[in-house]
């Protein structure tokens, strides 16, 4: 191919990304673990062999995928192509059909213990895995949850992303019938013993999913794979998700906090002089850092505009429900 | 898997082709043409993944309804939300406050842009430029037909970055008025939960005007130049070359919607009337009692060893026929005004003098290129009107007024998602939901034969699409891609 067609990403270079992580840096307020480790992720990575990613999408809606896209410190740009080799990614990859499994096959035998797998969307193994088939190659069908079985005992690590991967979420919620699953429990029944880290959230918050990715790698970078991957796990929580930004619940960095604390609540839905606890808000009891990481370049939050629903949680959405308090008036 | 499909007898002479997975499409979907004499003969598409809502959604507290049905769709919840709400208020007989209808449709003409862009730019335009030697732009097939030179690939490399900067904006404008996105958290039943602020009107002004201004001067112009480069690709992939629009963009004083309910059929309009929609699942990996009229199906039961089914999908049809949807099925209902840009842009690239969209011809506009090409105009048509929304927002109006309590009721919606008419209809029994049906532009056109045997719209349009070779059927992907299933 033409050479000429990749030198627009060539300016690309350490400045910018030491700018961009500079950026992130500003946020330092969010968490004090993540910041440092960006930017020596990010400065690092620019000459670092990148681990391939293989990016399945499961039983979801591709909302993780569509919010990852959402990343602006670092842009989306310089993830997909700097940070994250994504050598199977289905929304994004030029390639399709077998072509595009049978790269992500050759590419995992070559990198055997050396790839990270990214999944979306939960996994069922009920009717031989049937409900959801991600490709064909050699004639061959590949449910999930067949390819799971094939690749995780090959690779690195495993990230769940959103709640489905992570716990089920939505696609297991009461009254599924396809025996859907998160990653963790499809690993203890089939005692696949591939380390996994969950990045809850319907969607998660595009830094937390490229967050926990320059954080594994920055690891891995420092301390090799083994120790890398050591460090990470001390670094999770009893949910086996990363700290740095499920380590406070919504309500502790509520901005509306002291509403709740003089018991004044909210009414409805337009009163915004209240604590939203009064329409139902699930923040005491949900575990994430948007109240602090805002979203979609910070223009709003969930409980600013309405009330948290705990999406977050392992219990979403059945034990979240109802969303809203009755008699709202 | 033992082959049942009745029709491959017609054609031992043709070669098959499993494309599995179609990939930068929302979902799992896997296509099976087969080739002669350099053309598809015949085509069948599976969807490959189910979850069942529908019964998920049984017993649940009504209000839930409209964030769980958001997770339909990662691309297009804005619209799952907002036919979920207005099934609700259907069945309180109910109407939102006028803000919270404009505010309504801001956010789901926000996340129409983002769906547009999405659709071309990030999953469409590989299709006809060769990015950077490196994931996700490599590898790809080995015969990927591209006919771009030097400057325009770079050109359109430039946009593909660009482009993901614009949609973001889109779905920080979505998150200006319902918190974030994807997943809305600002579209409840009774309203909106956001009243508007000043700054937050200003906030959504100046993201749309760049937005626009993409539409303008970067999208319009490329797919008009890529219809005359990829001019084969301008007739190729008809169909039934039909159209159905369910409305959408109610107007918020309650006159016509921004696009109304129509359906066109043998090449005449048609009034639209849902009482003639039926899922058939015939073809369906469903029991066959699983069909019917959305009003009244029960719940799905699934069979996966149902002799001659293939697709998880169910076939919606209208009155027996399969229809197309989507912003092409949009814009020839409602035939408005091309964009300037447009007006001129098709004189200069296709020779063609049109002021509204017919005028473009349904020779373009039903094939390939004209479903992108139409895409694109409404990316700019919507971008427009909603400006227009936006100054009849009136700063810290209150959008949400409490919807009567539901014990015993039934309701539905119309509306359009950006890939296509969407319909939910629900009952609600002692205060929980006892009956929901979700009818997603993916079961129009990413549907299996009906019972009738007819196939489904993005079916029927892959017969005919050449295959110069058969180890890289690219025009058959690019068929799919146009249809943004």
């Amino acid at each position: 191919m033409n050479k000429d067609v990749s030198s627009p990403l060539r300016p690309l270079g350490r400045r910018n990304f030491l700018r961009s992580a500079l950026l992130t840096a500003a946020l330092a307020g969010v968490t004090r673990t993540f910041s440092p480790c960006v930017s020596r992720a990010l400065a690092e990575t620019l000459t670092a062999v990148r681990p391939p990613v293989f990016w399945l999408q499961g039983m979801g809606c591709t909302g993780c995928s569509v919010s990852i896209l959402n990343s602006l410190h670092p842009r989306i740009a310089d993830v997909l192509l700097q940070i994250m080799r994504m050598d199977f990614h289905p929304t994004l990859m030029a390639d399709e059909g077998e072509g595009a499994m049978n790269f992500m096959l050759r590419s995992a035998a070559e990198n055997d213990g050396a790839f990270l797998l990214v999944q979306e969307g939960a996994v069922s193994e009920e009717e031989g895995g049937r409900f959801c088939v991600i490709g064909e190659a050699g004639h061959e069908e590949y449910p999930l949850s067949v390819t799971l079985e094939r690749l995780a005992p090959h690779a690195a690590a495993v990230l769940a992303v959103g709640s489905c991967a992570a716990y089920g979420g939505v696609s297991a919620a009461r009254g599924a019938m396809t025996g859907a699953m998160g990653v963790q429990d499809f690993f203890h029944r089939k005692g696949i013993g591939t380390p996994v880290i969950n990045i809850p959230g319907c969607p998660p918050h595009p830094d937390w999913m490229v967050g926990t990715m320059l954080i594994l790698l920055d690891a891995v970078e420092r301390r090799g794979l083994a120790e890398g991957l050591r460090e990470v796990a001390s670094t999770l929580d009893a949910w086996s998700r990363p700290k740095a930004f499920y380590g406070s619940t919504t309500h502790e960095n509520c901005p509306y906090l002291y509403l709740f604390d003089e018991g004044r609540m909210a009414e409805n839905f337009p009163d915004k002089a209240g604590c939203r606890y009064g329409l139902g808000c699930k923040g005491p009891t949900t575990w994430c850092d948007s109240p602090l990481r805002r979203w979609n370049d910070r223009v709003n939050w969930c409980v600013e505009n309405a009330l948290c629903i705990g999406c977050v949680q392992p219990d979403f959405p059945d034990g979240q429900s109802p969303f809203y308090r009755k008699n709202l008036r | 898997m033992p082959e049942h499909y009745n029709e491959s007898k017609e054609n031992t002479m043709a070669v098959s082709i499993a494309i599995d997975p179609i990939t930068r499409i929302e979902g799992h979907l896997k296509a099976k043409i087969d080739v002669s004499d350099g053309v598809v003969q015949n085509a069948r598409l599976t969807g490959g993944m189910f979850r069942g809502f529908e019964t998920i959604l049984l017993g649940r507290d009504p209000m839930d309804a409209p964030q769980i049905v958001q997770r339909i769709c990662g691309v297009c919840p804005v619209s799952h939300a907002l036919a979920s709400c207005a099934a609700l208020e259907d069945a309180a007989d109910f109407t939102p406050p006028v803000q919270a209808r404009l505010l309504r449709n801001l956010m789901q003409g926000a996340n129409f842009l983002q769906s547009h862009i999405l659709s071309f730019y990030q999953l469409s335009s590989q299709d006809f430029f060769q990015g950077p030697s490196t994931p996700p732009f490599s590898p790809r097939q080995k015969k990927p037909d591209l006919r771009l030179g030097e400057a325009e690939t770079r050109m359109m490399l430039d946009q593909y970055l660009e482009s993901l900067d614009i949609r973001a904006l889109c779905h920080e404008m979505a998150a200006i008025f319902g918190g974030r996105m994807p997943h809305v958290h600002g579209i409840v039943p009774g309203g909106t939960t956001a009243t508007a602020s000043a700054g937050q009107i200003q906030d959504f002004r100046s993201r749309l005007k760049k937005v626009r201004a993409f539409a303008e001067q970067r999208y319009l112009p490329l797919i008009y130049m890529l219809s005359e480069v990829y001019d084969d690709l301008a007739h190729m992939g008809r169909g039934w070359a039909n159209a159905m629009c369910m409305g959408v963009f109610p107007h918020p004083d309650g006159g016509e919607p921004a696009f109304r309910a129509g359906i066109w059929a043998h090449g005449r309009e048609l009034p639209f009337d849902p009482d003639k929609i039926v899922e058939n699942v015939r073809y369906s990996w469903f029991t066959a009692a699983s069909g019917g009229s959305p009003f009244s199906a029960p719940p799905l039961v699934v069979d996966l060893d149902k002799r001659g089914a293939y697709s998880f999908s169910k076939a919606a049809r209208y009155d027996g026929m399969p229809m197309e949807v989507g912003p092409h099925a949009r814009l020839w209902i409602g035939n408005p005004e091309l964009s300037p840009a447009g007006r001129e842009l098709a004189l200069r690239h296709l020779g063609i003098r049109a002021r509204r969209f017919r005028d473009l011809g349904e020779t373009f506009v039903f094939s390939i290129m004209g479903r992108h090409l139409a895409r694109a105009e409404e990316t700019w048509f919507v971008a427009d009107v909603m400006e227009s929304w936006l100054d009849a927002l009136k700063p810290k109006e209150r959008a949400w007024e409490p919807l009567p309590e539901l014990q015993n009721a039934e309701g539905f919606s119309l509306t359009e998602a950006p890939r296509g008419s969407l319909m939910h209809c629900l009952k609600v029994e002692n205060g929980r939901l006892s009956f929901y049906q979700v009818l997603p532009a993916t079961l129009w056109n990413a549907s299996p034969r009906d019972d009738a045997g007819l196939r489904g719209p993005m079916e029927e349009a892959l017969v005919g699409v050449s295959v110069a070779d058969e180890s890289s059927p690219v025009n058959a992907g690019r068929l799919i891609r146009a249809f943004d299933p």
